[in-house]
């Protein structure tokens, strides 16, 4: 790493400043890109530390939806009630990723900029219908975070570009979230399926808005919109969930590998949608 | 190429130290600083033995470059002791035999204080969570589990008294 230098800009234009020359890796919290580093898989010239941009780090309300800074880590999530009391599911999910160590570095848009197919965040924060700032050298755009990662590794980002900032929309009056993975421990493991579901009720219980994202059983994330829309007009009875299941499967299109095969990852899918609907339904339900 | 200079804050104590950009904060603390307690098991934020608090967040020193810890609190396993009096966490390590080889001990040790700084009555089952980032291959980690929930007990006595 002789020829490696560190920056730590203190404002956007001075972060995009030091991306332009090429070479460059940007860092939030460090949980993949030293592990990268170390690894010898990406060999970086340059390190720009996004941590000291006003903004980067934490939550703010905002017309009724919520702007997360990219470099804000699990941990902080986990310490935000009016967040967790909004989108219990996009919490759970970033609370998900590694150990208390890694919670309390690991950022939120760093999980989404990996590109890991399995990154846990991802799901329910595409069910969330969550919209991505990204800012560089050509200036601003937003773009809804399903189309950030192009493949495993791969995003849209141009070398000069990084995520500033995750906004997830306004809520309903009865409207609610979860996420569910599948690991064959406890704890600390990479998803072999997970499934996130965002859906909103009307006065009478039934769905008027549903939103399914499914995780590890593609190359990117899958946004599936026949699962959403099998919910919607229901009370999420058997035959609703049963037609959620048959889309949330007919979408997957997994790989077989030692955390489990096709088959196994695409059965799971089904079963998971189907039980974060179950939760995310019962959340919404015990709002008024 | 340029060495970095940086300025922090370790145990209490104002610390400075010349590093380079890609080296880790546990590299900077062992070779610079002459703090070896931190330990590097894996180097990839696995083990938990490398385990130090930053700004009150526990964290993996090997997950860190020493270039962030710039105007940054931190606390590692050597200043846990006050003088010669062991931390409460550290005395019933001992007293339940919650080590062998000891090489996991201070991580165990920095994020088991962690735990209480955060939550002093923590149950079991919190508590096994919260160590989950810390790798024992000697203890089977039940006793290190009892001393910590035995540390707990005594710190919330010490607190009411």
């Amino acid at each position: 790493m002789a020829d490696l230098d560190y920056v730590a800009p203190a404002s956007v234009a001075g972060a995009i400043e030091a991306l332009a020359g090429g070479g460059a890796k940007v860092l939030a919290g460090g949980t993949d890109l030293l592990v990268q580093m170390r690894a010898g898989r990406v060999k970086p010239q340059r390190i720009v530390d996004l941590k000291r941009i006003p903004g980067l780090i934490g939550v703010r309300q905002e017309n009724g939806g919520f702007v997360i800074g990219a470099s804000t880590s699990g941990a902080e999530l986990g310490e935000h009630a009016a967040l967790i009391h909004a989108w219990p599911g996009v919490v759970e999910a970033v609370q998900l990723i590694g150990s208390t160590q890694v919670q309390g570095r690991a950022s939120i848009g760093g999980n989404l900029c990996n590109a890991s197919p399995a990154a846990d965040s991802v799901p329910a924060l595409v069910a969330a219908r969550a919209i991505c700032v990204v800012v560089g050298g050509q200036g601003r755009r937003e773009l809804p975070v399903e189309a950030v990662v192009t493949a495993p590794g791969a995003t849209v980002l141009a070398p000069d570009e990084f995520l500033l900032e995750i906004r997830l929309p306004p809520r309903a009056a009865r409207a609610s979230d979860a996420y569910l993975r599948q690991i064959p421990r406890t704890e600390m493991d990479i998803a072999v399926v997970g499934a996130g579901v965002s859906l909103t009720l009307d006065a009478a219980g039934v769905c008027s808005e549903a939103h399914v994202a499914l995780g590890a059983v593609a190359p990117t994330v899958l946004l599936v919109e026949a699962a959403g829309a099998a919910l919607i007009g229901t009370t999420l009875d058997d035959a609703a969930l049963d037609a959620l299941a048959q889309a949330a499967e007919a979408a997957c299109r997994p790989i077989s590998d030692k955390r489990g095969t096709a088959e196994y990852r695409t059965r799971i899918a089904g079963v998971l949608a189907r039980r974060a609907a179950a939760i995310a339904y019962r959340r919404a339900s015990e709002r008024t | 190429m340029s060495k970095i200079h940086i300025s922090a804050t370790v145990n209490g104590d104002p610390v400075e130290f010349l590093t380079e950009a890609g080296v880790t904060l546990l590299d900077a603390l062992r070779d610079e600083l002459a703090l070896t307690g931190s330990k590097e098991g894996c180097g990839s934020g696995d083990c938990g033995a490398c385990s130090v608090i930053l700004d009150g967040r526990l964290t993996c020193s090997c997950l860190i470059l020493a270039a962030e810890a710039q105007g940054r609190r931190i606390e590692t396993i050597e200043g846990m002791a006050r003088g010669g009096e062991l931390h409460p966490l550290q005395q019933k390590f001992l007293d339940h035999a919650a080590l062998q080889c000891g090489f996991c001990t201070p991580g165990l040790l920095i994020a088991a204080k962690a735990l209480l700084d955060a939550n002093p009555d923590p149950t079991e089952t919190e508590t096994r969570y919260w160590l989950a980032g810390n790798l024992c291959r000697c203890t089977g980690y039940d006793k290190v589990i009892r001393a910590v929930m035995d540390a707990a007990a005594e710190l919330r006595q010490v607190r009411a008294a």
